[in-house]
């Protein structure tokens, strides 16, 4: 298929067309999408010590 | 040589990225600016910026090179390189990591995994790494701008390398992260224009898509050594398990394609946009961007076979044989078909969209090192934390110990060394990040203990896979020779070809998780501001 010598290459080439095809689809959905709330590791107010020294 | 064309184009491009550098300066008042670009940079120009970083001469150059000895195979990285560095870093990664960025008010990649794991040792090693190890990769992206240059306008080597890094230097050490980003937004503009111009050409050339069919028919042109190592044309991978395909699957494509998932100089663009938002839609721009480019590295790469094939019957490899010792260089290959096939002034747009290429990763990484030796090496690591107004006048320094390893390594690699030095950086940086990094956004039980050790390990087993196994680096690096007298300790097996990501990287995650498991949890402390924190209160900042 377009011409290419194996399997191989032919699924590189579509995988690229899909990965391409998927961001854009995904991009346009979530154009306008609200971020979730930070799951926070550390909240905001807090500051951070550090646990070992170089 | 049209002497005038040349100048109004290259004069044109130099004055935009001045401008643009300038613009940069005159907007970097604050650390934050200098580092993250202030964390309000537009998601088109993001996208832009993380591309033209990403996507560098080494990609067109040097892989494109490579693409003309290995054939279309190569199209595999570009999969990879939409799906994992498009797609799963600005979806899963990117969103993530600006947010805890934010939280931690990380201004660096190192810092980022640092703060994360209360580490300022994890901070200050990874910081060391990249500071040691990206001239390498530097070194890799400005050959592959030089050799065009050179190709070219005939112009000496040497000082083709040395005027490309004394401007990119010169940029960043003024400009910080918003010069860098302006830079390569609009030098990623340039690379679109002139890689589809290049790709919709050499079809015009060559037949259209109908010419994939007669590269593969040119399949038996392939040199008996090649298809004894396992190739089987342009148009198909190589035998599995052969060296080649070794090569082709470790190095190439599982090197790169997973490497730019802990790229510092990349992560560090996703602290750069204001909401998870921006991410979203910098995608689109993103996936095309690469899409374009290295899609098109890669087919005219293996394309370029046909091209001489029909018109002086020889393959690409024959057209950059050295006259004397034989040996071809790959890294010729572009220049010589860019030169070959088409008129001169699109060989000068050609040049200046390699410029741009090879100028928007040089000053990504210029950058990075940069703030790796002042924020994370020095401020951080060797300060703790204080001296604060210390961090931007350091990164300087810094900019200036990358512009010297990067010109010195320049001088002294060897020839078609382009793209496996881009796939040996990524592959550690994979080795020695990538675990930590997950770790840092995904896995909350994840331990410093269990992280640092899973870092030490992966580079470790890194280095000591480069420099005693993988032939093609432990050959030319020469310390397994003179401990043990052979080029790599498994000479003459599989082994000796496959690449450093391939054992490193597991031994990185098993070792990550397996300690972390076996580590009580860290306990997250509520503490006062630290005096680096009141420093920039009482600055104002």
């Amino acid at each position: 298929m377009f011409g290419f010598g194996d399997l191989g290459v032919t699924l590189a080439y579509l995988l690229t067309l899909f990965s391409v095809v998927l961001s854009i689809v995904y991009a346009i959905r979530k154009w306008n999408a609200e971020e979730e709330m930070p799951a926070a590791h550390h909240p905001p107010e807090e500051n951070l010590e550090f646990e070992d020294e170089v | 040589m049209n002497l005038e064309i040349l100048a109004i184009v290259v004069g044109a491009y130099t004055l935009i990225t001045a401008y643009l550098g300038w613009l940069g300066y005159k907007k970097t008042r604050t650390a934050a600016d200098y580092l993250v670009g202030g964390r309000e940079i537009h998601p088109v120009l993001m996208a832009l910026a993380y591309g033209s970083t990403f996507i560098s001469t080494s990609a067109i150059v040097g892989f494109g090179g490579a693409a003309a000895l290995f054939g279309m195979g190569l199209l595999w990285l570009t999969a990879l390189n939409i799906f994992f560095g498009i797609f799963i870093a600005f979806v899963v990664f990117g969103r993530r990591t600006r947010r805890i960025g934010a939280e931690l008010d990380a201004h660096t990649f190192p810092e980022l995994i640092g703060r994360r794991f209360n580490s300022r040792f994890i901070q200050g090693f990874a910081g060391l790494v990249v500071a040691l190890l990206m001239p390498l990769y530097a070194a890799a992206v400005m050959i592959g701008g030089a050799r065009f240059v050179e190709v070219q306008l005939k112009l000496d080597y040497s000082l083709a390398l040395f005027i490309f890094a004394v401007v990119v230097a010169a940029y960043v050490f003024f400009g910080g992260l918003k010069g860098v980003i302006y830079t390569d937004a609009f030098q990623g503009g340039l690379m679109f224009v002139g890689m589809a111009i290049l790709l919709v050409v050499t079809y015009m050339h060559l037949g259209g898509p109908s010419s994939h069919g007669a590269l593969t028919d040119i399949a038996s042109k392939v040199p008996p050594s090649l298809q004894a190592a396992g190739h089987r044309g342009w148009t198909a991978m190589p035998v599995f398990g052969s060296p080649l395909w070794w090569q082709l699957i470790s190095t190439i494509v599982l090197g790169v394609g997973i490497g730019v998932l802990a790229q510092p100089q990349l992560v560090v663009r996703f602290m750069t946009v204001k909401s998870g938002k921006e991410l979203y839609r910098a995608l689109l721009p993103g996936s095309i961007f690469i899409f374009m480019m290295t899609g098109t590295a890669f087919l005219v790469g293996a394309l370029t076979n046909l091209y001489f094939f029909q018109r002086v019957g020889k393959i690409s490899l024959a057209m950059v044989a050295d006259p004397v010792t034989k040996k071809p260089n790959i890294d010729k290959i572009i220049p010589a078909y860019i030169g070959d096939a088409f008129p001169d002034w699109f060989g000068y747009l050609f040049m200046v969209t390699l410029l741009a290429a090879a100028m928007s990763t040089l000053s990504g990484q210029f950058h990075a090192i940069g703030a790796s030796i002042g924020r994370d090496f020095y401020q951080q690591a060797l300060a703790k934390g204080k001296h604060q107004e210390r961090t931007v006048p350091i990164a300087k320094l810094g900019i200036f110990f990358a512009f010297a390893a990067t010109i010195v390594l320049g001088y002294n690699l060897d020839v078609g060394i382009v793209a496996i030095a881009t796939a040996l950086f990524f592959g550690m940086a994979a080795a020695a990040f990538l675990p930590c990094y997950v770790s840092a956004l995904f896995w909350k039980r994840a331990t410093r203990i269990g992280v640092t050790a899973g870092m030490l390990s992966g580079f470790s087993a890194w280095a000591f896979w480069v420099l005693f196994f993988h032939e093609k680096e432990s050959a030319a690096l020469k310390a397994c020779a003179a401990l043990f007298g052979k080029p790599s300790l498994v000479a003459g097996t599989d082994w000796a070809v496959v690449d450093p990501i391939v054992i490193a990287l597991p031994i990185s995650a098993i070792v990550t998780v397996v300690a972390s498991l076996l580590t009580p949890p860290d306990v997250i402390k509520k503490v006062t501001k630290t005096e680096a924190e009141a420093e920039l209160v009482a600055a104002g900042k």
